[in-house]
């Protein structure tokens, strides 16, 4: 049976998927892309050879994540950070809360953190009675419009400067502009005030090095560097497969994230944090806390055919080429992580039966896997994720139609004496319901024209041929 | 292919036959059970894949030749992993050895890029998704669209964006897929190219479907009924 989100999310593809103005703007954008994408590729000798030790060094770290683990945790500790092992989302929030209710904190200042769209932070903690702001330029304009991120990269990329404009002029009292500069400096007012009165800084991370202990971040504003060391307190969450061996895989996976993701040889600013201010520097945070995040990662880590979407930098570049994510949007997935890796993931996190329809919504056209930086067999996870969820919950129907076909497929004869009555049914009595409510072939006929049968099969022309051969 | 495109069939005879080659055809092979297998039914899809390849396994032909790499893709990678530990592992692994797309036989196993064609026609070429990065046929089919007479190639932007057919998906997701299909037709438009050519007969039934929908002038063929043109 379908299931609420997967009527919703049809029903918000098909509307996002009619919409011109939406596809102009996004396969606009997207296109662009594309294009500094791939002359940043170009400076790599070899991008594929990147993928495969992309591929291969994530691999070693999913594989070894127990001793990984404990190696970035021990070396974190012993620069006197507080590290927290968070099994689920409610165990993280509950973590959060319990560091500022110590730390007597009422102000936040928060950077951009898919992890923490993951577990719904900002919910719980204005819900606590925090006030919490999103730092990064993107994060602050969905914040200001109660919307999740449209991307997992660009998280506002659905909105025009002039929707931007609006929205400040609404909510921050500024005058209108189109200028994408001034709209900056209109949210960096407003930030900049946040980052000296904010009593904790929360921070995702983009990688975390084994070798020496340290969280990376990557951005692009300085917003994270703010947020990181301004306010006394600084947070960061992440994943346990943010892992990397050591130090010098960055010199790697940094370009290779910029490439893929945005198009850029190398982002803004890329910065390392290995602990709270140590005795003697001048600045950083006072305490430093680092949570690591399971949430389901463990039961991925577990699935031997799925295990390598851990491998994930969550660089977006699969959203970016998926024709399905340029058509009906980020926000229709009604998912933290959308396009194909959320399509593949979000089953294991949340349910399979509730998000199957994700993975059913796609042509497996493969740009994903062809596009993805550390080599995720997407497309083929796709697959499975629709055998896994057939062989414990079948749709009645479908089932026992694909049987009939079976059935027929193997009875050629048979299915030969029954195309003249095709033939004869599009011919005189298809036209009468085409594309209305009595069409049995309505969902195809509603916007496409249907193939004619031809006069003659394949079969029957062949054996003309062969006749004609014999008799000559 | 059989009930609706006969004539792409009849043209990969012609080329191939053309070339010296035997052809044989299997008249009690329908259809090679992707649609079950990519809809998650893989009992189902083993009832029509089985037969398929116990008739390919024992035929004796040197290859197996098929026009759409969608099809060509289900034989020669996924029957590995639908028949993976069953006693028709071996067989699917030989069959897979054995299969070919169609210009992907002619140019890389027979070497073949003039097949002595002529088309005089603006056309374009839409790279099925599953030929493009199942089979790795990107190339092929351009070399032996260069070689036809008269026939001037112009590349579309979005050659690689997928057309939106997808199977069973088609059907799941209408919406999705007629836009996909839009942005494909409209990049083929952009190029003024009078037809579009592509090695896949279920994508280009998608294309076609929305072209003579929306009225637009520009056709599909398929590169076999290209290349059998004289």
């Amino acid at each position: 049976m379908a299931t609420e989100f997967s009527q919703k999310f049809k029903a918000d593809a098909k509307r996002v998927a009619g919409d011109l103005r939406h596809r102009e703007l996004i396969q606009g954008a997207l296109r662009k892309y594309e294009v500094v994408r791939d002359s940043c590729k170009e400076a790599f000798q070899d991008w594929q050879g990147a993928r495969e030790g992309a591929a291969e060094r994530k691999s070693d770290a999913i594989d070894h994540l127990d001793t990984y683990l404990e190696e970035f945790a021990s070396k974190l500790e012993a620069r006197g950070t507080k590290v927290h092992w968070a099994g689920t989302g409610p165990d993280a929030r509950q973590i959060f809360l319990d560091i500022l209710k110590e730390k007597g904190a009422r102000s936040i200042i928060k950077s951009k953190a898919m992890t923490a769209e993951e577990i719904h932070l900002n919910e719980a903690l204005e819900k606590a009675g925090y006030s919490v702001v999103e730092s990064d330029l993107g994060e602050y304009i969905v914040q200001l419009r109660h919307e999740t991120p449209y991307h997992i990269v660009f998280p506002a990329m659905h909105l025009t400067r002039g929707e931007i404009s609006s929205l400040f002029a609404e909510k921050l009292g500024s005058a209108p502009t189109d200028n994408p500069e001034d709209l900056t400096m209109i949210a960096r007012a407003v930030l900049r005030e946040k980052y000296v009165t904010a009593d904790v800084g929360i921070t995702g991370a983009n990688f975390a090095v084994a070798e020496t202990g340290m969280v990376s971040i990557t951005e692009n504003e300085g917003n994270a560097r703010l947020t990181a060391a301004l306010p006394r307190t600084m947070i960061t969450l992440l994943g346990i497969e943010k892992i990397v061996p050591k130090l010098g895989d960055l010199a790697l996976f940094l370009p290779m994230l910029a490439t893929a993701g945005a198009g850029q040889a190398l982002t803004g600013y890329n910065s390392m944090y290995g602990g709270p201010r140590q005795p003697g520097e001048c600045d950083g945070p006072e305490e430093f806390h680092v949570i690591l995040l399971d949430n389901g990662r463990t039961a991925l880590l577990a699935d031997a055919e799925q295990r390598d979407t851990l491998r994930c930098i969550r660089c977006g570049a699969c959203l970016n080429v998926c024709p399905i994510y340029r058509n009906v949007g980020g926000h229709a997935y009604g998912t933290t992580y959308s396009g194909p890796i959320g399509s593949v993931i979000t089953p294991h996190l949340r349910g399979l039966q509730d998000w199957k329809h994700l993975s059913q919504a796609s042509s497996l056209c493969g740009a994903c896997s062809e596009a993805c930086p550390v080599k995720i067999d997407l497309h083929h996870h796709l697959l499975q994720n629709r055998r896994n969820a057939m062989a414990s919950k079948p749709v009645r129907w479908e089932k026992l139609a694909f049987r009939a076909f079976g059935w027929l497929a193997v009875r050629p004869r048979l299915l030969e004496a029954l195309m003249p009555f095709g033939r004869f049914g599009q011919k005189w009595f298809h036209w009468i319901v085409k594309g209305g409510r009595l069409d049995p072939v309505r969902v195809w006929t509603e916007t496409r024209e249907l193939p004619a049968f031809a006069p003659s099969s394949f079969t029957q022309l062949w054996r003309a041929k062969k006749r004609a051969e014999a008799a000559r | 292919m059989n009930t609706c495109y006969p004539e792409a069939g009849m043209s990969m005879v012609k080329v191939l036959e053309r070339l010296g080659h035997a052809v044989q055809f299997h008249e009690d092979i329908f259809c090679c059970g992707q649609p079950a297998f990519n809809a998650g039914y893989w009992d189902e899809a083993r009832m029509v894949a089985g037969p398929v390849l116990e008739t390919l396994a024992g035929d004796g032909a040197d290859a197996i030749v098929i026009g759409s790499g969608s099809c060509g893709a289900m034989l020669k990678v996924f029957y590995r992993d639908l028949f993976a530990k069953t006693a028709l592992e071996g067989k699917a692994a030989a069959v897979g050895e054995r299969t070919w797309e169609f210009s992907d036989f002619l140019v890389t196993k027979l070497g073949v890029t003039d097949v002595g064609a002529h088309f005089p026609a603006r056309v374009t070429f839409h790279d099925g998704c599953h030929g493009l990065r199942e089979l790795k046929v990107k190339q092929q089919p351009r070399r032996l669209l260069e070689h036809v007479r008269g026939l001037e190639l112009i590349e579309m932007r979005e050659a690689e964006t997928c057309c939106g057919f997808g199977g069973t998906f088609s059907a799941k997701f209408p919406a999705i897929s007629t836009a996909m299909g839009e942005v494909k037709c409209a990049s083929a438009a952009d190029t003024s190219a009078e037809y579009i050519v592509s090695n896949d007969s279920s994508c280009l039934m998608q294309i076609q479907g929305l072209l003579d929908r929306q009225k637009k002038p520009i056709k599909t063929m398929h590169l076999a009924e290209v290349l059998a043109r004289q």
